[in-house]
């Protein structure tokens, strides 16, 4: 492995401040609430004048919201969900009005993991709230903090098969981590609160609150009216949570887990998503640091270590690198963070780390020993137990020889890709050119396929919360939406000079491509690039490895001109066929201050390599599509 | 990580053939491996785990939508379900789930972790130590024969609670085996339908059922609360083949958030639902 970059940026401060809970007050000032001034009177933070006045349970969900620390929501009007968009419009909250209700979603999981908090996305009742599943589903898979508010048909419909009725409480029970219907105008302020808290508690994940529009229009009693205050409570106390009650694993386990560390003789750290939504990267970056242990992450976890530092394996998994997949293959002590063992990591079970005594750090402890069973269960917060452990190891492990092991691995396979003067544009090139033309702070999102495992390989991660990514659901169209709610949520920061890139292939742009409309109309500085490949790729892989190269329905050379199509959104369109013309198509494109989209034409004949195929050991890693 | 670490194989027309290093089958691999459940094989002892019956417990909040978010959890996870029964118990707005399963170790360890993460389970585990179980069953049999019936009834410390020319009704309730022993019993006669409720059951003696679940108000007894104690401290043999160290007794206590949970509820007038 070798580095392309070598400054390290020390991202501490602005990750653990973007890291704890919101501001409390929300200033609307700051926010550029242009949704607010046009639609109705600005915000008045101070409740009390309005506790003469008739209050709804609308009001209650806006003054929820608005105690809870929420600047932003994703989402789209209908029918059962106007009353709450009424009460929004004389809110500090900003609206960002998307062209579909899937893209709210996305745009609100992507904004909540950028921003630390949790995101907010609002539909209707039926086709509305149905369109968010998918987004709902994404977040649930990767744990990602965010909250739904779903309008629902008045009460006394409910059951009826009314217009524009889905039993969204049903729908979503298998995929949310809380979800509840609101019952009266009097408790939606403190169900709202509650759904919001739990999003950010313990293991994030999505919830939703089904707001039927009786319940919404109804004035909330006199006692209803204070749920604003005791919410405000409940929100300082989640703030403060970040210190004194993350909560610490059993010290005697923390105990027996260190004497194992010590013992090891090929000990290598396993980072995953939690270890970046607990901000935990600086602590466990610097226990990897202090006791010489290579690290390898999950695809969630990119950017949890940095990837130019030299005990770095970048991932593992079907498509992470060889000698990550060496690595944690023979290593005798796993030290896993954060991590669910998905079977795209693991491989087959039975051939996993298969002489690992497994140390699993993580904060549910449905987790523990789910998939791999864990030796040394150790149940709390990442960023806790890691320093609870980095106390307990009282000498670091022996590995000098598994460090030079790793090394020359990494030389052994070497993440590579062929190039010639005169041939076909390659993705790996567009992804290495972007990585060179931007800073360590740039966020990466992507869509689902071939052109987001090339963005995982071949872009070099030095600081957390700069990948967004749909890693468990693989949500095709994931990229652009995400991109939206990352820029959204670095400009509300201040960030503003972050680049945003996003990563598409054809197939998996034209799922949501429509939201190119939204990045004009808010003058959203992202770059888009399409790595067009007139196929979707991944599943062109695939039928030639294992349908014996029967492209059924895999061919997407009917695909429209991006770059043309973006002109028409209002974006900037740029196309890229030659190899030479990238690096200045890339420049111009990060240069234009508002929304870009390069139709990069790539060697359709590309293939993701290393690859571990479905189910197989990851130590037998294919290099080429005949080991497969 | 570019593309600098070695030269990349390629042919004339830059198409690229894959990747450099050793195929798959020249790399060396451990000769260790894990079971199904992720558990690496013991050289010595093979640890495959045999499915066993266990009889979970759980204390939930008595509220719409608590019994599809059970068997939703159930079906999805694809637990093996024998029977799920549900009542409410001596708090009111809560209610308790009897389940039985037929798992391995590893199952019903996860089956409890994953009900724990429900907001509506207060609390929930295998009901450790002995436990009181039992099942009511209707019987409809042919009337042909209503003396023969009614020895059988008997035998069972059954009751006939309803008769006609046609056909006999008779209740019986028993644990699991002995229900299915009196059932054996009535089919020489002709059965016409039977319905069964299922097992419901507690722990015996002075145990919680579920971990760390308090005695009803007034109930409370110097053992009970010693016994509760060293359920908690011990995990009271939960865990224990699962070798899952101190860290699991923790997760076995009951949410602290209940009792606020509770309040909560009362102080938003949101009566339990029925």
């Amino acid at each position: 492995m070798t580095d392309t970059k070598t400054t390290y940026r020390d991202h501490t401060d602005d990750t653990a401040d973007r890291g704890t809970a919101p501001d409390s007050s929300p200033d609307a000032t700051t926010t550029g609430d242009e949704t607010a001034t046009e639609l109705g009177p600005p915000a008045t933070d101070d409740t009390e004048n309005e506790l003469g006045d008739a209050t709804t349970g609308a009001d209650a969900v806006a003054r929820a919201l608005e105690a809870s620390g929420v600047e932003l929501a994703f989402g789209i009007q209908g029918g059962a969900i106007m009353p709450v968009y009424d009460a929004l419009a004389a809110s500090s909250v900003r609206h960002v009005t998307m062209a579909h209700e899937q893209a709210a979603a996305h745009a609100a999981d992507a904004y909540g993991l950028v921003a630390g908090k949790p995101g907010v996305c609002l539909a209707t009742s039926g086709p509305g709230a149905t369109n968010l599943v998918t987004g709902i589903a994404d977040a649930d898979m990767d744990s990602d903090a965010m909250v739904a508010l779903t309008g629902q048909v008045p009460t006394d419909l409910v059951g009826n098969d009314a217009f524009q009725e889905t039993d969204t409480i049903g729908v979503t029970r298998p995929i949310t981590k809380y979800n509840a219907f609101a019952t009266d105008a009097t408790t939606v302020g403190s169900t709202v609160e509650e759904a919001y808290a739990r999003a950010g508690a313990d293991r994030h994940g999505p919830t939703l609150v089904d707001l039927p529009k009786d319940v919404t229009l109804d004035e909330a009693t006199e006692s209803g009216r204070g749920a604003g205050r005791t919410s405000t409570t409940r929100a300082e106390s989640e703030a403060t949570r970040s210190d004194e009650s993350r909560s610490q694993a059993d010290p005697d386990a923390v105990d027996a887990a260190a004497r194992a560390i010590e013992s090891a003789d090929r000990p290598v750290c396993l980072f995953g998503g939690g270890v970046v939504a607990a901000d935990a990267s600086d602590v466990a970056t610097a226990f990897a640091r202090t006791n010489g242990i290579p690290v390898t992450t999950t695809m969630p976890g990119l950017g949890s270590f940095p990837e130019d530092d030299a005990l770095s394996l970048s991932f593992a998994g079907m498509h992470g690198t060889g000698y990550a997949n060496m690595a944690i293959t023979h290593t005798d002590c796993l030290i896993a963070v954060g991590t669910r063992f998905d079977d795209r990591l693991t491989g087959g079970i039975d051939t996993f780390a298969p002489e690992a005594e497994v140390i699993h750090v993580d904060i549910d402890p449905a987790e523990i020993s789910k998939n791999v069973h864990a030796d040394y269960p150790l149940i709390g917060d990442a960023g806790a137990v890691i320093e609870q452990l980095s106390a307990a190891v009282e000498s670091p492990p022996a590995a000098a020889e598994w460090r030079t092991q790793c090394a020359e691995w990494a030389e052994t396979y070497p993440l590579t890709y062929a190039t010639s003067d005169d041939g076909p544009l390659k993705p790996q090139f567009v992804v290495e050119a972007f990585d060179a033309a931007t800073a360590d702070d740039a966020i990466v999102t992507t869509g689902v396929g071939q052109h987001q495992m090339w963005a995982a390989q071949f872009w070099t991660f030095a600081e957390p919360r700069t990948w967004v990514s749909s890693h468990g659901l693989g949500t095709m169209g994931y990229g652009l939406p995400a991109a939206i709610g990352a820029r959204l949520a670095a400009d509300e920061a201040g960030e503003t000079d972050r680049d945003v890139v996003c990563f598409e292939g054809d197939g998996s742009f034209l799922m949501t491509m429509q939201e190119l409309s939204v990045a004009v109309r808010e003058k959203l500085d992202v770059t888009v690039a399409v790595l067009n490949n007139e196929h979707i790729g991944m599943v062109r892989q695939w039928q030639d490895a294992f349908f014996e190269g029967r492209r059924m329905a895999s061919e997407y050379d009917w695909v429209p001109a991006f770059d043309t199509l973006a002109e028409a959104f209002g974006a900037r369109g740029f196309r890229i066929v030659d190899p030479a013309e990238v690096a200045d198509t890339v420049e111009s494109a990060l240069d234009y201050d508002g929304p870009a989209v390069i139709d990069c034409h790539i060697d359709p004949e590309e293939n993701v390599l290393p690859m571990v195929p479905s189910g197989g050991a990851n130590g037998q890693f294919a290099l080429t599509e005949e080991h497969l | 990580m570019s593309g600098e670490g070695s030269p990349p194989r390629s042919d004339a027309d830059g198409r690229n053939d894959g990747l450099p290093g050793p195929a798959p089958s020249d790399r060396p691999h451990p000769e260790s491996r894990r079971t199904t459940d992720g558990i690496r094989i013991d050289p010595v002892v093979e640890a495959e785990h045999d499915r066993r019956r266990a009889v979970v417990s759980a204390l939930v909040e008595h509220e719409p939508g608590v019994l599809a978010r059970v068997s939703g959890l159930v079906s999805r996870r694809q637990f093996n379900i024998e029977s799920l029964t549900v009542g409410p118990t001596t708090v009111a707005g809560h209610a308790r789930i009897t389940m039985v399963v037929e798992e391995t170790d590893p199952g019903v360890d996860q089956l409890k972790k994953q009900l724990r993460k429900l907001p509506v389970v207060i609390s929930a585990g295998e009901i450790s130590g002995e436990t009181v179980s039992r099942e009511l069953v209707l019987v409809k049999v042919r009337g042909d024969e209503p003396e023969r019936v009614h020895a059988i009834t008997e035998m069972y410390d059954g009751e006939t609670i309803a008769a006609d020319p046609q056909t006999i009704t008779v209740e019986l309730t028993g644990d699991e085996s002995r229900v299915d022993a009196a059932i054996d019993a009535y089919r020489q006669f002709g059965i016409v339908e039977i319905a069964r409720t299922g097992q419901t059951a507690l722990a015996r003696g002075d145990v919680p059922t579920t971990p760390g679940e308090a005695p009803a108000p007034g109930c409370e007894t110097a053992r009970r609360e010693a016994s509760d104690q060293a359920s908690r401290g011990t995990a009271s043999g939960e865990g224990q083949s699962e070798g899952n160290g101190p860290a699991e007794a923790g997760g076995d206590s009951p949410r602290t958030a209940t009792t606020e949970r509770r309040d909560r509820t009362e102080k938003q007038g949101q009566p339990p639902a029925e």
